[in-house]
């Protein structure tokens, strides 16, 4: 393996929807099963993902997404979203990647952390004890930078 | 692709390491391969390499981390605690399995 092999990667998930929040989660488990530190940095509506309330009812987005290959006047029907992001779940289901809930679980226990963006919790007015269990603190933008020291930083 | 002596015999491997004979593991050759990635096997790790072959020779595929708990029941904790950085490669390794292609 060359030096220049990854250690430390800090995952910045900032979207609510079942296809932002899973490639975040996806690649912070991955690091870990290669052996790479990893933590995961939930801010705005990717917080959904880890808010107790939430965590379960995470949808795909049918409209304003032309990936998708529906209208968005057949996407904004009522139960589009549901139903697209149940056949979506089977299929991930098929694959072995768990629901959100126990992926947060899974990540935390291979090691992975889970934090909570202030600025969003404050703007949400959200509390600690919204979060599901895994979610090790609630930190600022600052001290984001500060435990990513030495770590490549991703979006999503 | 090369070869590599484990308990006097000659095994297949490929570049990394990992078995290309599944067939000839043996519990001595599990031991021999774990030293080799520093990893003293106790019976906690031999439950992991039982069930991952196990699993393989019925299902003809490597388990994913969450079929190990769902299904071997052995917790994702333990599991990066026995093996650590790497826990699904390095026990496949030792199992003399083939290199993990999951994402998961």
């Amino acid at each position: 393996m060359s030096e220049d092999k990854i250690k430390k990667i800090s995952i910045v998930c900032s979207k609510g929807s079942l296809e932002g929040i899973y490639p975040a989660l996806i690649m912070a488990n991955g690091a870990r099963m290669e052996g790479i530190e990893a933590s995961l940095f939930f801010t705005f509506f990717g917080m959904d993902a880890i808010t107790k309330k939430k965590m379960h009812k995470i949808k795909v987005a049918t409209v304003g997404n032309p990936a998708m290959g529906i209208p968005t006047i057949i996407g904004a029907i009522p139960g589009m979203s549901a139903m697209a992001t149940k056949m979506m779940s089977k299929q991930m289901d098929e694959l072995d990647i768990p629901p959100i809930p126990e992926f947060i679980e899974m990540i935390h226990d291979a090691g992975g952390k889970v934090f909570a963006c202030k600025a969003s919790v404050d703007m949400f007015k959200l509390k600690k004890e919204d979060f599901c269990d895994e979610v090790d603190d609630i930190l600022t933008v600052g001290q984001f930078y500060e435990l990513s020291a030495g770590a490549q930083i991703i979006f999503t | 692709m090369a070869v590599k002596m484990y308990s006097g015999k000659e095994i297949e491997v490929n570049d990394e390491g990992y078995f290309l004979e599944p067939d000839k593991w043996s519990g001595e050759i599990a031991t021999e391969i774990a030293t080799e990635i520093g990893i003293v096997l106790t019976e906690e790790h031999i439950k992991v390499i039982d069930f991952l072959r196990n699993d393989f020779k019925s299902k003809g595929s490597l388990p994913t981390m969450r079929r190990i708990k769902k299904v071997g029941g052995i917790q994702t904790k333990d599991l990066y605690r026995l093996f650590p950085e790497g826990p699904l490669k390095k026990a496949c390794k030792i199992a003399g399995l083939a290199k993990p292609a999951s994402c998961i």
